[in-house]
């Protein structure tokens, strides 16, 4: 084993772990009732699965603002800003390297959590699919309002379409997050950072400066 | 099939009181019966075809074997009242001719029934007579549905405490269910009906189907009666086979509270079958809204050439009566007559073709625990509403390229995971070279 030492870094604030776990609990719950409502399996029955749907949809909407308030203030978006450099490593280590026992190529950072691979997801996620999701859903949950807001132009088998192909977008999400997980130095190091905060990463790893953007201090919280 | 020469019966029902001839003048409103709707002693009976007459002196009608008895005129003239529901119920309940063969909501079982059979009927909840709701204004009856409406305007008596007590929202209003309650989301499309009224007839049985192709059978030279399961004939020399059904589940149209009707003028295609009314309504007219049905089916005779409907004359005139079905079971003679007697033209050819007749289903509405499940429409295959098309309806309708190709990316990412995954085990992350 020639691996570097390992050091424990605080990775996820107690905000951040918190509100991980409760959009994952969310999107677990809106899946398997909003899958029930397509008609894809029968478990807590149509009425209790549409209803538990909209009630978790439209709490997913609130919170989601205080997620988006947060972000801003707090900086963070800047780990989500989108960048190709390194992107071809990081690909390559995903296909390749991983097999060869490598090293991760853009390792995790206080300061820069998420690989180039990463940001690009997560930013299509958070800026693209569950916007689109949460408005779809939102217009499908008030279609008995549209004459009066003036939306009667818009076509509900078009919204259920495109709330549809967002679902299966999530699904698929989930499927390869569920699994990417376990990619760290060991199965369990990754979902552990995210229960705990605490995350093993190699010693010494430097933060390159272009994974900062602007900010040019650390953080002193 | 039609009351045009057959009126000796049928206005024992069908306004008509006091029929003698052709020249009976339908328009003139002495015509009508006080006594059928307001004596209370239960004692006025019509003799079945006495042409909306009572029995002037004992008689037997040979079509039920029972004996009739004239009227003690003094006591029924006292007695006169509010009708309830056994004045209504002697015709209405027995549309047709018998308990329950036209209208599938409506039959003896509405006499005294319970509140499982109708929340607002039932003798052991609100006890509701029939004119609680088929309110009236100078003897004109809210609720019968012919071509015009049967109401022009949703209002609640909250909006307007004279508006006629027919629909449900007069007294329910437009969002009667819990408040958030998606239920409240449906009433501008879904009737209330569709909902509280899971199944018609479900007590008494009502008749579905009526093939008079099949009448004129004889067993040892006499007409003769088959019983069915349900108690009910399923076979009558005099009317053909006929089938009976309880607890039926409603077929269902958007309606906008008119019904069209088919006349024996109108032409009609012999290949399709014939419908003989149909709802007025649309998915995109605002005025209409999915409603429950009884859609009553059968064979009827019409003219070959003409393609028309034609009116056979049934019931006789007289023990010398040669053209009358009931008597001679001859169609060729009965159509002839019927046709020349209503005015219409007649080919002397005929045959027999389906036809359907649909009724409103309103009355037997179920206890509020025992409304249709969501699921019931809400469903891929086999929904109640399945033959309404043209909009999208949650958990019915799909896009199928849609899911395929979106259950292949899911299951793609799953087998991608997995491959990666068994890569990484079989090189054990490579750790094993090093």
């Amino acid at each position: 084993m020639e691996h570097a030492k390992m050091v424990n870094i605080y990775l996820y604030t107690r905000y951040e772990r918190f509100w991980h776990w409760l959009q994952s609990a969310i999107i677990i719950l809106l899946l398997i009732t909003g899958f029930e409502v397509h008609g894809s399996f029968r478990l807590l029955g149509f009425r209790t699965a549409v209803d538990t749907h909209s009630f978790v949809g439209l709490s997913w909407l609130i919170l989601f603002a205080f997620f988006i308030f947060w972000i801003f203030t707090t900086g963070e978006w800047r780990q989500y800003a989108p960048t190709t450099r390194k992107m071809l490593a990081v690909v390559r280590y995903y296909s390749y390297g991983i097999f060869r026992g490598e090293s991760h190529p853009v390792p995790k950072r206080k300061e820069a959590k998420h690989n180039p691979l990463q940001r690009l997801v997560y930013l299509s996620l958070a800026a693209l699919l569950l916007p689109i999701q949460m408005a779809t859903g939102f217009l499908y949950w008030s279609y008995n309002s549209w004459p009066a807001w003036g939306l009667d132009w818009l076509s509900l088998p078009v919204v259920a379409a495109i709330h549809m192909a967002g679902a299966f977008a999530i699904l698929s999400f989930l499927v390869v997050h569920l699994y990417m997980i376990t990619t760290g130095h060991t199965i369990s190091a990754h979902t552990r950072a995210m229960i705990t905060g605490w995350e093993e990463v190699e010693e010494g790893t430097r933060i390159e400066d272009w994974e900062q953007k602007e900010r040019k201090s650390p953080q002193t919280d | 099939m039609i009351a045009k020469s057959n009126e000796a019966r049928c206005t024992s029902c069908h306004a008509g009181y006091g029929w003698k001839g052709n020249d009976f003048d339908f328009t003139d409103q002495t015509g009508v019966d006080c006594l059928v709707c307001h004596e209370q002693t239960g004692t006025y009976k019509k003799f079945p075809a006495g042409a909306g007459n009572p029995a002037p002196r004992e008689m037997v009608f040979p079509g039920n074997g029972k004996t009739y008895h004239p009227p003690d005129w003094n006591k029924v003239a006292q007695s006169v009242g509010r009708p309830t529901r056994n004045n209504c119920g002697t015709c209405h309940f027995f549309g047709g001719g018998g308990d329950g063969v036209k209208h599938g909501d409506l039959d003896s079982s509405l006499m005294k029934p319970n509140k499982m059979l109708d929340v607002h009927m039932g003798t052991d909840g609100q006890n509701f007579d029939c004119v609680r709701c088929h309110s009236t204004t100078l003897h004109n009856i809210a609720g019968r549905v012919y071509t015009t409406p049967a109401y022009e305007h949703r209002k609640s008596l909250i909006e307007d405490d004279l508006a006629s007590k027919i629909t449900c929202e007069s007294c329910h209003s437009s969002s009667p269910h819990k408040e958030d309650a998606k239920a409240n989301d449906h009433t501008d499309k879904v009737a209330c009906q569709s909902c509280h009224v899971p199944r018609f007839a479900r007590v008494n049985p009502t008749k579905m189907w009526w093939d008079w192709s099949q009448a004129g059978k004889k067993k040892n030279g006499k007409p003769y009666k088959v019983k069915g399961e349900l108690e009910r004939p399923e076979y009558d020399t005099l009317k053909g086979d006929m089938k009976w059904a309880k607890d039926v589940v409603p077929e269902y149209y958007w309606y906008n509270g008119s019904i069209e009707h088919l006349t024996v003028k109108d032409v009609i295609d012999p290949g399709k079958d014939v419908v003989i009314n149909r709802p007025v309504g649309d998915k995109d007219d605002i005025h209409s809204r999915i409603f429950p049905f009884k859609v009553h089916r059968g064979k009827q005779p019409y003219d070959k050439v003409n393609k028309t409907l034609v009116v056979p004359h049934l019931f006789p005139k007289g023990p010398a009566d040669a053209d009358a079905y009931w008597k001679t079971f001859d169609w060729g003679k009965a159509i002839a007559f019927g046709m020349d007697y209503t005015g219409l033209p007649y080919s002397g050819e005929y045959d027999f073709v389906e036809t359907s007749y649909v009724f409103p289903i309103t009355h037997m509405v179920a206890p509020k625990d025992n409304v249709v499940a969501c699921k019931e429409c809400h469903a891929h295959e086999g929904g109640r509403l399945a033959k309404l098309t043209g909009f999208y309806m949650p958990g019915r309708d799909n896009f199928r390229a849609l899911d395929t190709l979106g259950w292949i990316v899911v299951i793609g990412a799953l087998l991608g995971v997995v491959l990666h995954g068994l890569g990484r085990v079989f090189t054990a992350n490579g750790r094993k070279e090093q």
